[in-house]
């Protein structure tokens, strides 16, 4: 399945869930990362059993702290 | 009041622009903006706002001066080792603009001082450097009804969203609660470029300007990235409305400003930040 990932297009085998998309992305943060599925915030509780559709949007929210 | 010859000319290439003019620079000379944090982000902002004439400028930083802020945070200088940051700040910004009114505060912002500090301000500046500290100021400005904008940086990355009253989600909707401390890297653990602060820390003086004349869109609804190394600008639509927000959505349980634990103890620990 086709989806779009922080901007960029990307294939993906189906049934793939968000846990399994943190992980093959490498987010440095993976407990720690706010993740929008077309345009809806997915429960970080339910990464790991939420699925991913063709033609979904993803992006990833990253805690960033500083500013000192 | 009508704008003095010297004040038509300090400002002749704001007054000139359609979007701003003269109504624009006046709204300008009468807005009041708050700068939490007078670091990395709070120094190009401070210098930009100051350069543009916000008639009344809040600045509240606990910290002094220190040999290792120097690399970032272009509004002291050598000489200010030592001295508080907001005296070091207000010197430099009444240097660049004796039209302003620098209003400083040389202590932390906490659960019992914020709602009185951010009530006479128009607009808000998250400059500071920890997790405590933002969560914080979002509430109280969720609570107080205060618009701000959030900004974060760290390695050669940084991002920030604007929030409005009524328009669009806060801080909280999209990052829930602080992470756990050392979760997440810090400025201090993991560095960041100079020239990072002085690119998101100018776009939120420019988010600041913008609001007081009106102009444009703000960053309202969205969260701007940068990545320094790729090069890439990225606005990302954020969610419109998150019912199970605890501070904005539809059922809130958070109904007062809170100090998170670790507040004290990191902003302490990293005095020197």
């Amino acid at each position: 399945m086709k989806l779009t990932v922080a901007g960029t297009s990307k294939e993906y085998p189906n049934g793939l869930t968000i846990a399994q998309l943190i992980e093959a992305e490498k987010v440095e943060t993976p407990d720690y990362v706010s993740v929008s599925v077309n345009d809806e915030f997915a429960k970080n509780a339910e990464f790991a059993t939420t699925e991913l559709h063709d033609g979904d949007n993803v992006e990833f929210l990253y805690f960033m702290g500083g500013g000192c | 009041m009508g704008l003095t010859n010297e004040q038509i000319e300090r400002y002749s290439r704001h007054i000139i622009l359609k979007e701003v003019g003269v109504k624009g620079q006046k709204k300008i000379l009468d807005g009041k903006v708050l700068i939490i944090g007078a670091g990395g982000l709070g120094s190009p902002a401070a210098l930009y706002l100051a350069a543009a004439g916000v008639g009344t400028i809040g600045i509240i930083d606990a910290d002094n001066v220190d040999l290792s802020n120097l690399q970032r945070q272009v509004v002291h200088t050598t000489a200010d080792i030592g001295k508080p940051k907001v005296d070091s700040a207000a010197e430099t910004m009444r240097a660049i603009n004796p039209d302003v009114n620098v209003v400083t505060y040389h202590d932390y912002l906490m659960a019992d001082n914020v709602m009185d500090i951010i009530k006479d301000y128009d607009f808000i500046l998250d400059g500071t450097d920890n997790f405590p500290a933002k969560f914080l100021i979002n509430d109280a400005c969720v609570l107080g009804k205060k618009p701000f904008c959030h900004a974060g940086i760290l390695r050669f990355k940084g991002q920030l969203m604007t929030y409005v009253p009524g328009e669009g989600p806060c801080y909280r909707c999209v990052f829930k609660d602080p992470p756990p401390k050392d979760a997440v890297p810090t400025c201090k653990q993991a560095g960041v470029i100079g020239a990072m602060g002085g690119v998101i820390g100018s776009l939120q003086a420019m988010e600041a300007v913008k609001f007081l004349t009106g102009s444009g869109e703000l960053l309202t609804g969205h969260l701007l990235t940068y990545d320094a190394l790729t090069n890439n600008f990225r606005k990302i639509k954020l969610p419109d409305h998150v019912p199970d927000c605890k501070v904005c959505g539809d059922h809130p349980t958070i109904t007062k400003p809170i100090d998170y634990e670790q507040a004290v103890c990191s902003l302490k620990e990293q005095k020197k930040s």
